[in-house]
C-alpha cells in the first residue's frame, strides 16, 4: 500500500465538496479526527495524518496543533515519517515557536546518521528555519560535514553554512578554510555552493573579501574551463555549460574586483572573451552577458572593456524579447549614474519603451527617463513624460508625478514653464499628487511677479472645470490673492477671460458648496472670498452674507474663519484692507520643515483686546489664556501691547491638520546655537520657574519657561501667561502639559518667541497661576532683565 | 534570495506554498492572493517578471513566474538573484517534475503534493539554489522514494 493514499483520499473528498462551506466542514471533520489519532500513543498511520494536515494548511485552515506531532515525528526511526517530520517542521515552525527547540536534538543526531538522505534532511531543516542558537549549536557539525567525501553531502552543507553565516555573522571565520578548499571540487553542485558561501562570507565581512581576492585566479579558470568546454551534456542548459554556475562566479568575481586594481587586471581578459563568445539567443546565454556586463561596469575595468559593455547592453535594448528588454533597463539603470553620456545616447529607445504595453517595462523606462532628464534636454523630455502621466497606469501615476515635479524644480528653464508643467500635472493626475505641492506651488507662484496675471487666469480656467482638490486649493487661493488681475482683465501671455465680479464669487461659492471639496478646500474658498472684498468694488454685500452663512457651520475651522471675518465686517472694518491686503513672499522653507517636522508648535498671537479675532494656524489648542492675559495687559502700568495680529500672513498655510508641514513663515529659522544660561524667575510654595534663553536671531528671541515642583503633592491646572510691551511681538508655543509631578519628578516647558524688531530692551510680565493641594494660586512676575544673550 | 515559491492555477487556487521567510499564517494567505491578483491581470505576451506587490519584503523584491497551461509557476526573489536564471530555473523545476511524474499535469500536483515538496526540496533549499542538473535531482528523488518504499514493505510483512 502506497503511502499517502489516505492523504488522497483526503484530497479527494475535498475536492468533491461544492460549496466553501460543505469545504469547511469536511476539513474541520477530517483535522478533529487527525487530532484525536496525534493524542494515540502509538499509531502507524502517523505520516499520512501529518501529510493530511499539511495539505490543509497550504489551503490557508490552521494546522498548529501539528507541531508536537512533527516534532515526535522527526524522531522516529524510520525515513518516511522523519521525512514528513522534516516537511512539516519546515512549514509549520519557525523561530518563534517553542517547539522548535526540541527539534534541535534531533538534528544534531540525524546530522551524524549513517544514511546519508537523512543527513540531508536535517541539512534542509536547519537551512530553512534555524534559528541562531540552533546554528551556534550546530555549527562544528557542518564545518566537519564540509570536509566529507559525499559531494551530495556537502553542497547541502555549503548552503546550510551560509544560512548559518546569515543568521550569526560571527561564524563566518569557522567556514572560511573549508571554503577554500571547496573551490578545487568537481563536482558542480559542490562549486556552486562554495560560490554561494564565499560571496555571502565578502559581503558579511570587509576582511574576508581582503582574504578571497585571493581565489580570483582559480574562478578565472573554472569560469575559462566552462566558457572553452565543448558540449557537456549534464550541465547544458540550450547550449551554455552551466550559466548558473556561470552566473554566480562573474557575481563573486564582481564583488571581489570592486575597487581593487589588481583583482580587476587579473579578470579583463576573462571577462571579455565571455562577453565575445557567449551566444545570447537564448535566455541562459543573455543571463551570463548580462552578468558579464555588469561586473565589466562594477569593477575597475579598462575603457574598451566598457565600451563593449554598453553597447551589449544597447543591442539588449534593441531586442524583441521583452524580458531582455526589461533586462537591459535594468542594467542601464545600475550604471547611469556612472556613465551617464554612456546610456544617454539610448535615451531615444528609452522613452520609446514608455508606450510599451507591458507594465513592468513601463515602469523601467520611467525610472530609467527620470534619471536621464538633463538641463540640456528637459523640454523634450517634459512632454514625453507628460504625455506618459496621461495614460500612465495608475499605479505609476504618484511615482511620474513626483518624478516629473522634481526633474522641473531642478531644471526647469523658465519660471513660466514650470508653473505651466505643474499646472499640466495637477489637471491631469491631481489626485495624485503629494500634498506638499500645493504650498510649494503657492510659493513659486508668489515668487514670479511678473506672472501673476497669466497664472491667475490659468487657474480661473482650471477652477472652472476642473474638481481636483489640490488644483482647486491653489486656484481659490490664486483668485482670492489676484482677483483684481483677473477682473481688470488684461494678460500679456494668455487670452484674458471676460469675466464680472459675479462670476468669480459664483465659481468660488461652488467650491464651498460642492460635495466633493474637502474642508482643506473650503478653507481655501472662504478665506479667497474674504479676500476679494478688498479688491473688487460692488458686491462687497455679498460676501459679507456668505461669510456670515458660514457662522453657524458645522465644521469648526470654518466656523471660527467666519466668524472671525464677520468681525472684521463689523467692529474693524478700518482695518480690513489692511489685514487683507497683498501678501509677501514666501521663503522658500528647508527640505526638512516640508516634509512634516513640527519645529513649531501651534501658534496663538495675542491681541489688542478682547474681542479681536486670533488667526490660529496649524494644529488648534484650546486657548483660554486669551481673555485673561488681555486683563493683565489692561491693568499693569506700562500698558504693554503687543501689535496688531498679522493675519494675512497665516493665510497660506494649508489648515488641513492632517499635515503639520508647511510652516511657510519659518518662525524659528536661523540656529544660533548660543550657550544658555538660566535665570530663576520665580520661587514660591514649592514652585520654581526658570527662564532659559534657546536662540537668537536678528530680530528675536526665543526663551523657554520650565517648572518644577518641589513639593509632596502634585500640582495641576498649572498656567502660564506673559505680555511685553508695545513694539514687542509676543508668541506662546502649546506648554507640555499642566501638572506638575511632586517632589521634582518631572518639568513643564512651555516656549515663548518673542520679537523685537525695533530691539527696544525687552522686558516681560509673566502671571503663573495653579493648582496646588486643593488651593489656587496666582502670581504675578516681572522679568526686567534677561539673561544677557537677550540684550543686542 | 528566494523568498517564497508559489504554484496556483489559474482560478488562484494554491497547488504549492513554500515561504523560505517567516511569514504567520494569514500573511501567507494574503500574499498569495495578492500574488495571483497581480499574475492574473498580465497578458500572455509582456515579460515574466513583475514589480510593484508589497506585502513580501518591502521594496526589494520582484516576482518572476512563468505560466504553463492551466498553472502559473511564481518565484518571489530579491536582488540578489539574476532574473534570467531564475526564469531558466523554473524551467528546470518543471522538467524535473515533468520527468518524476511521467507527463506532469495539474492533478498530480494536486494529489501528490508531499512529493512535490520533496522534488523542491532537492532544487532550492534555504531560499538558494542548490542543484540544476536535472537528471541529478531525478536520480536522487528516485533513491530517496525507493527507501521509503522499502520501509513500507518491511512493515506491510510484519
Amino acid at each position: 500500500m502506497s503511502p499517502s493514499v489516505r492523504l488522497q483520499e483526503m484530497i479527494r473528498v475535498i475536492r468533491s465538496a461544492r460549496t466553501q462551506c460543505e469545504e469547511r466542514g469536511v476539513i474541520q471533520r477530517e483535522c478533529a479526527a487527525i487530532r484525536a489519532q496525534f493524542r494515540q500513543a502509538d499509531n502507524v498511520g502517523r505520516s499520512h495524518n501529518l501529510a493530511k494536515l499539511l495539505y490543509v494548511h497550504m489551503l490557508g485552515y490552521p494546522a498548529h496543533f501539528g507541531q508536537m506531532e512533527c516534532v515526535r515525528l522527526i524522531a522516529s526511526p524510520r525515513y518516511s515519517e522523519k521525512r514528513v517530520g522534516y516537511l512539516g517542521a519546515m512549514m509549520l515552525l519557525d523561530e518563534k515557536q517553542d517547539a522548535s527547540l526540541l527539534i534541535t536534538n534531533s538534528i544534531k543526531n540525524d546530522l551524524s546518521h549513517s544514511n546519508q538522505y537523512v543527513q540531508s534532511l536535517a541539512l534542509c531543516t536547519l537551512a530553512c528555519m534555524g534559528s541562531a542558537e540552533m546554528c551556534r549549536d550546530l555549527a562544528p557539525e557542518i564545518d566537519r560535514l564540509l570536509r566529507t567525501s559525499n559531494s551530495y553531502i556537502k553542497k547541502k552543507a555549503a548552503l546550510c553554512a551560509v544560512h548559518i553565516v546569515r543568521k550569526v555573522p560571527e561564524l563566518g571565520e569557522l567556514f572560511t578554510t573549508a571554503a577554500h578548499s571547496l573551490l578545487s571540487e568537481k563536482n558542480h553542485g559542490v562549486l556552486h555552493g562554495a560560490v554561494v558561501l564565499i560571496t555571502e562570507l565578502c559581503e558579511q565581512n570587509p576582511e574576508s573579501l581582503a582574504q578571497f581576492r585571493k581565489v580570483v585566479p582559480e574562478l578565472v579558470h573554472i569560469m575559462k574551463g566552462l566558457v572553452m568546454s565543448g558540449y557537456s551534456p549534464e550541465h547544458n542548459v540550450a547550449g551554455i555549460s552551466d550559466p548558473f554556475l556561470q552566473v554566480r562566479i562573474l557575481r563573486l568575481l564582481r564583488i571581489l574586483g570592486r575597487n581593487n586594481d589588481t583583482a580587476s587586471d587579473a579578470m579583463n581578459d576573462l571577462l571579455a572573451q565571455v562577453a565575445t563568445n557567449t551566444d545570447s539567443s537564448k535566455t541562459a546565454g543573455s543571463a551570463v552577458l548580462y552578468e558579464t556586463v555588469l561586473t565589466i561596469m562594477d569593477i575597475k575595468s579598462e575603457s574598451g572593456l566598457r565600451v563593449l559593455a554598453v553597447n551589449i547592453l544597447g543591442r539588449f535594448l534593441l531586442n524583441n524579447d521583452r524580458n531582455i528588454r526589461y533586462i537591459s533597463m535594468m542594467s542601464l539603470q545600475k550604471i547611469v549614474q556612472t556613465d551617464h553620456n554612456a546610456v544617454q545616447r539610448h535615451r531615444g529607445t528609452i522613452v520609446d519603451c514608455l508606450k510599451d504595453p507591458d507594465a513592468s517595462v513601463k515602469r523601467r523606462a520611467l525610472e530609467l527617463s527620470l534619471a536621464l532628464v538633463s538641463a540640456v534636454n528637459i523640454r523634450s523630455m517634459m512632454k514625453e513624460l507628460l504625455l506618459f502621466l496621461s495614460s500612465c497606469p495608475p499605479e505609476l501615476r504618484a511615482q511620474a508625478a513626483s518624478g516629473i515635479f522634481s526633474a522641473a524644480e531642478r531644471y526647469a528653464p523658465s519660471q513660466r514653464w514650470h508653473i505651466d508643467t505643474i499646472l499640466h500635472v495637477l489637471t491631469t493626475a491631481g489626485a495624485d499628487v503629494r500634498d506638499e505641492t500645493v504650498p510649494n506651488l503657492i510659493q513659486l507662484i508668489t515668487t514670479a511677479n511678473e506672472l501673476h496675471s497669466y497664472t491667475v487666469h490659468k487657474l480661473y480656467r482650471a477652477l472652472v472645470a476642473d474638481i481636483s482638490q489640490s488644483l482647486v486649493q491653489v486656484a481659490c487661493w490664486c483668485v482670492g490673492e489676484y482677483g483684481d488681475l483677473l477682473l481688470r482683465a488684461e494678460c500679456d501671455d494668455t487670452e484674458p477671460v471676460q469675466v464680472t465680479e459675479d462670476d468669480v464669487l459664483d465659481a468660488l461659492e461652488t467650491v464651498l458648496q460642492s460635495h466633493m471639496s474637502s474642508p482643506a478646500t473650503r478653507g481655501f474658498a472662504l478665506t479667497a472670498t474674504m479676500k476679494l472684498s478688498t479688491r473688487i468694488t460692488h458686491n462687497v454685500d455679498r460676501i459679507r452674507s456668505i461669510v456670515s452663512i458660514y457662522g453657524s457651520c458645522i465644521d469648526l475651522e470654518l466656523q471660527q474663519r467666519a466668524v472671525e471675518y464677520n468681525a472684521l465686517f463689523k467692529k474693524y472694518d478700518h482695518m480690513r484692507a489692511a489685514v487683507l491686503e497683498r501678501m509677501p513672499v514666501i521663503d522658500k522653507t528647508s527640505p526638512g520643515h516640508s516634509k512634516g517636522e513640527m519645529t513649531a508648535g501651534p501658534v496663538q498671537e495675542r491681541d489688542q483686546t478682547q474681542k479681536q479675532p486670533a488667526v490660529e494656524t496649524v494644529s488648534q489648542e484650546s486657548t483660554n489664556q486669551a481673555s485673561n492675559l488681555l486683563d493683565l495687559l489692561s491693568s499693569s502700568d506700562d500698558a504693554p501691547q503687543s501689535t496688531p495680529a498679522q493675519p494675512h500672513s497665516l493665510d497660506a498655510c494649508p489648515t488641513s491638520s492632517s499635515s503639520p508641514e508647511g510652516d511657510l513663515l519659518d518662525l524659528l529659522g536661523g540656529l544660533d546655537l548660543m550657550p544658555a544660561p538660566s535665570l530663576t524667575v520665580y520661587e514660591k510654595n514649592g514652585v520654581t520657574l526658570r527662564l532659559q534663553c534657546d536662540r537668537q536671531m536678528d530680530t528675536g528671541v526665543s526663551i523657554t519657561l520650565s517648572a518644577s515642583n518641589s513639593t509632596d503633592g502634585d500640582i495641576t491646572q498649572f498656567n502660564l501667561q506673559a505680555a511685553v510691551p508695545k513694539c514687542v511681538q509676543l508668541q506662546m508655543k502649546a506648554p507640555s502639559g499642566d501638572v506638575l509631578p511632586a517632589r521634582a519628578a518631572g518639568q513643564l516647558t512651555q516656549a515663548i518667541l518673542l520679537k523685537n524688531p525695533n530691539k527696544v530692551g525687552l522686558r516681560m510680565r509673566v502671571r503663573v497661576s495653579y493648582c496646588s493641594q486643593g488651593t489656587n494660586y496666582q502670581d504675578t512676575v516681572q522679568i526686567d532683565s534677561f539673561p544677557s544673550v537677550a540684550w543686542q | 534570495m528566494i523568498k517564497a515559491i508559489l504554484i496556483f492555477n489559474n482560478h488562484g487556487k494554491p497547488r504549492l506554498i513554500r515561504f523560505y521567510q517567516y511569514f504567520a499564517e494569514d500573511m501567507q494567505q494574503q500574499i498569495i492572493r495578492e500574488t495571483f491578483h497581480l499574475v492574473s491581470k498580465r497578458d500572455d505576451n509582456v515579460c515574466n517578471f513583475l514589480e510593484g506587490g508589497s506585502l513580501i519584503g518591502g521594496s526589494d523584491y520582484k516576482l518572476i513566474y512563468r505560466h504553463y497551461a492551466t498553472l502559473y509557476f511564481v518565484f518571489c526573489v530579491d536582488s540578489s538573484e539574476s532574473e534570467l536564471g531564475i526564469l531558466d530555473l523554473i524551467q528546470v523545476f518543471v522538467e524535473t517534475l515533468d520527468k518524476c511524474f511521467e507527463n506532469v499535469c495539474e492533478l498530480d500536483l494536486i494529489f501528490h503534493m508531499d512529493k512535490v515538496h520533496y522534488i523542491l526540496q532537492e532544487v532550492v533549499m534555504g531560499g538558494m539554489v542548490l542543484e540544476t542538473n536535472m537528471n541529478e535531482i531525478v536520480a536522487q528523488v528516485e533513491l530517496q522514494n525507493r527507501m521509503e518504499k522499502s520501509e513500507f514493505v518491511f512493515i506491510s510483512r510484519m
